[in-house]
């Protein structure tokens, strides 16, 4: 049985047409065509520009007849067509009236808003030819990827260790050793090394395309090329970017992340992407026209009633999210990056601003947000936001998240940060963040699942710099010191920056392991920024997005230099995976409500049993009871219950002694970490741990933390 | 066991994948094993790669084996950057490969 609707009715130019398929936009091949489709509600008219890969002039301009056009969508097939061999683009016309919400302007040639292959700035650092009438430039995709069994990994969100990266600062080092530095590629060839860390899923900071050269120029200090690095403005919702890939000269982006995925998913390791859907690379009313503001201003942009956009983003124009159409093509993105690319989970980049109405105002239930939280192919995908923006609004406890919406805890960074340099005054906060947070998610039921736990992320210094630096070092990035933040938390432990002194790099290294020790002991899901575990510093710059030099990538000389930290992260994080005691997805009860013969969480002091005992609110120590947290192995019925945990912080600057609680008959407490322990006596290996002399009291040093475990 | 030999040209890409495809396709179609000989091969691209793994699959499909040969550094960066080398039974030179299909 053949169709009948296979044949072209129209010819143009020698090609062969007929009136394509309104849905889906963008383009899609079938069979020997290809469906071109692009909606806009205010154009007059649009025409499909073509070219020949990297050709200056197109070779047709193809104008869409009256019978290609639906409603307010445009769409057309072409037969036969060498798409290997074709850039595509969009001109729009329509009125230019901005004080109306229109910039419509037919000279411009507009990039496809639902293009997924994405060319023009191929190879990173590359200047393109400025004087291009189309910079970048969409082709269609071959979306036929061999996955074999490979699937979304779906682990249990609280089982979660991520490991939150940048695709370029990862490799691109000298000392990485891969071969495809700074590449999806490159991260290929460190999964070892990602396994060895113990690390089981990553976020890869902004990998949708965006332009290195946004906002090039050179630092005032040091003369250095500064580039957009981070990549948080989207030129693409449907692309990777194509400099990202080793074979992005290639155009083969596309092949080479999706092999990325599958072989992080096949060594057990989940990806998740930050997206930035909160404003796009287009700017303000002086940006350059890309896309959106050319193929239909008033649908994707927030305005002001005037027609100036609104800045919520803080980086020129704000992305009108609930605009239903917007809210379908963010949807549609998001479906698309799971079905097409198996991603695990997406990070939301200043997502408060996903919750604000078309005029700006925070919504009580964001239709955007339900809309996600209810999506059937993002049935299993973990959602995180980031539950904050620029103008202002804070969300953190409150984002709206029908029990689907996990968020970056920033008060667990804040609260962690203080205790770590000895504030006074912050103990009975540290105490919720270290139960995952209820005072922020149990009202609401959401759980420990729902609170995303870090105390470094890209925003903000390097652990390493939080304990060497007590401000901010941003002189490079040419701002005069003014951007990044200002209020850090930090403390450089005796001197501002690097030292010789061994006793104050003797110090940094164990503040270093009181951190990860609160994060990986703490209830809610652990995040790591890259590179904590070698110690990397960005010499005090605490906003290093654009510094495409040795500032921002690893150094992996860190490794062995800093050989105790890296040991340490490694244990660490094997221990928090051995023992599901640490990673509840419910709150806490702190009662015996099973009759196990002690609570299944208990807060003590210096003396056992009473929490309030201890130093200037700087001591502070609490049990996990193992037998409260059960593992059934396949196949059985017998449960195997979990150790006992008990883990005492002393972030005074004199030691103390801390009467440990006395475990059930037959058991005895073993030690598995003491930060104040030179290494290698510091951690060790899980299972293994020595049994403690002193079952009554452990002597905790300045500033040290003990984790023992009760077996 | 019947094997043929299909030696590409310098690229393999939309311009000559139709004749590439049919060629090796006629191979298989006959019953013989195919070993695609690629030593003057310097570029593939997407379609090139594609046309490569659907040779494989309708080999495998037929009981039959595909072999690549002689790839070229470049092209072999492409296949491994992008997953597809692993679906391959690569061999350096056509003398490993046949002394490879004898053992």
């Amino acid at each position: 049985m053949h169709r009948v609707d296979l044949f072209p009715t129209h010819e143009y130019q020698g090609l062969k047409l007929r009136p394509g398929r309104p849905y889906p936009f963008g383009a899609m091949v079938v069979g020997n065509m290809v469906n071109f489709s692009v909606y806009s509600r205010y154009a007059t008219d649009c025409t499909l520009v073509l070219f020949h890969n990297r050709e200056e002039k197109p070779f047709v301009e193809i104008p869409f007849f009256k019978e290609f056009r639906l409603g307010n969508v445009f769409s057309m097939i072409i037969f036969d067509l060498d798409y290997e061999n074709i850039e595509y683009g969009f001109r729009m016309d329509g009125p230019f009236l901005p004080e109306e919400g229109h910039r419509f302007d037919k000279t411009k040639i507009l990039l496809d808003p639902y293009a997924k292959l994405i060319v023009g700035r191929d190879v990173w650092g590359q200047q393109p030819n400025w004087d291009s009438l189309y910079q970048y430039r969409a082709r269609v995709v071959f979306d036929d990827f061999d996955w074999e069994d490979d699937m979304p990994l779906e682990t249990p969100v609280n089982d979660l260790i991520v490991y939150e990266m940048h695709v370029r600062n990862f490799t691109c080092g000298a000392a990485s050793g891969v071969k495809h530095r700074g590449t999806f590629a490159g991260i290929i060839e460190k999964i070892p090394y990602l396994k060895e860390l113990g690390v089981n899923c990553v976020e890869l900071m902004p990998i949708h395309e965006f332009d290195e050269f946004e906002n090039h120029r050179l630092s005032p200090i040091d003369g250095r090329e500064l580039y957009n690095l981070w990549g948080y403005s989207n030129v693409g919702f449907f692309a990777p970017k194509a400099a990202y890939a080793s074979s992005g000269r290639f155009a083969m982006q596309v092949d080479e992340l999706k092999n990325l995925v599958k072989r992080l998913h096949a060594n057990g390791i989940e990806v998740i992407l930050d997206v930035v859907f909160n404003h796009t690379a287009e700017g303000n009313e002086q940006g350059p026209y890309i896309s959106y503001r050319g193929i239909d201003n008033k649908t994707y942009y927030m305005l002001t009633p005037e027609g100036y956009y609104y800045n919520f983003s803080g980086c020129g124009n704000t992305l009108n999210c609930n605009n239903p159409n917007v809210r379908d093509m963010i949807v549609e993105s998001l479906r698309y990056w799971v079905t097409d690319y198996h991603i695990d989970g997406f990070r939301f980049d200043l997502a408060a601003i996903l919750g604000r109405d078309q005029n700006g105002n925070p919504m009580s239930n964001p239709p955007l947000l339900e809309s996600l939280a209810h999506d059937p192919i993002l049935g299993k995908t973990k959602l995180i936001a980031e539950a904050w923006d620029a103008g202002g609004l804070y969300q953190v406890g409150s984002f709206p998240s029908w029990g689907r919406w996990a968020e970056w805890n920033g008060k667990f960074r804040d609260s962690m940060r203080r205790f770590l340099k000895s504030d006074e005054g912050v103990l009975a906060d540290v105490k919720e963040r270290i139960i995952g947070s209820p005072d922020l998610y149990a009202s609401q039921g959401r759980g420990i699942k729902a609170s995303v736990n870090f105390i470094t992320a890209h925003d903000g210094f390097t652990l390493m710099d939080l304990v060497s630096y007590n401000n901010k070092h941003n002189e490079a990035n040419g701002e005069d010191n003014r951007d990044g933040e200002n209020n850090n938390n930090s403390w450089n432990c005796g001197c501002e920056g690097d030292t010789d002194n061994p006793d104050i790099n003797r110090l940094r290294h164990q503040q270093v392991k009181n951190a990860i020790s609160m994060l990986m002991m703490s209830q809610g899901i652990p995040m790591v920024l890259s590179g904590d575990e070698m110690g990397n510093s960005q010499q005090g710059n605490n906003n290093a997005y654009c510094q495409d030099n040795e500032i921002a990538w690893l150094d992996w000389n860190n490794l062995e230099k800093n050989a105790d930290i890296f040991r340490y992260f490694k244990q660490i994080i094997k221990f928090r995976r051995r023992h599901k005691v640490l990673r509840y997805d419910e709150h806490l009860r702190h009662d015996d409500y099973l009759g196990l013969g002690s609570p299944d969480f208990s807060w003590h002091g210096v003396k056992a049993w009473q929490p309030e005992s201890g130093y200037n609110n700087l001591t502070v120590a609490f049990m996990l009871n193992g037998r409260y947290a059960v593992t059934v192995p396949e196949g059985s019925s017998e449960g195997i219950p979990d150790d006992f945990i008990y883990v005492a912080m002393n972030m005074h600057w004199e030691m103390h002694g801390f009467e440990v609680p006395q475990l059930p008959e037959g058991m005895a407490w073993h030690v598995f970490a003491n930060t104040g322990m030179p290494s290698p006596d510091d951690i060790f290996e899980p299972g293994e741990e020595p049994l403690i002399d002193n079952q009554h009291e452990v002597l905790l040093g300045p500033r040290s933390i003990i984790i023992l475990v009760g077996r | 066991m019947n094997i043929e030999v299909y030696k590409t040209s310098e690229s393999l890409d939309s311009f000559n994948y139709q004749q590439v495809q049919d060629d090796i396709l006629a191979i298989l179609k006959k019953g013989s094993n195919a070993v695609v000989d690629m030593t003057v091969c310097n570029y593939i691209s997407s379609t090139g790669l594609r046309v490569l793994l659907y040779s494989k699959k309708v080999a495998a499909s037929k009981g039959l084996k595909l072999y690549l040969v002689g790839i070229s550094n470049e092209v072999k960066d492409i296949m491994e950057v992008t997953g597809f080398n692993s679906f391959f039974d690569i061999f350096n030179t056509m003398e490993e490969c046949l002394s490879a299909i004898d053992n």
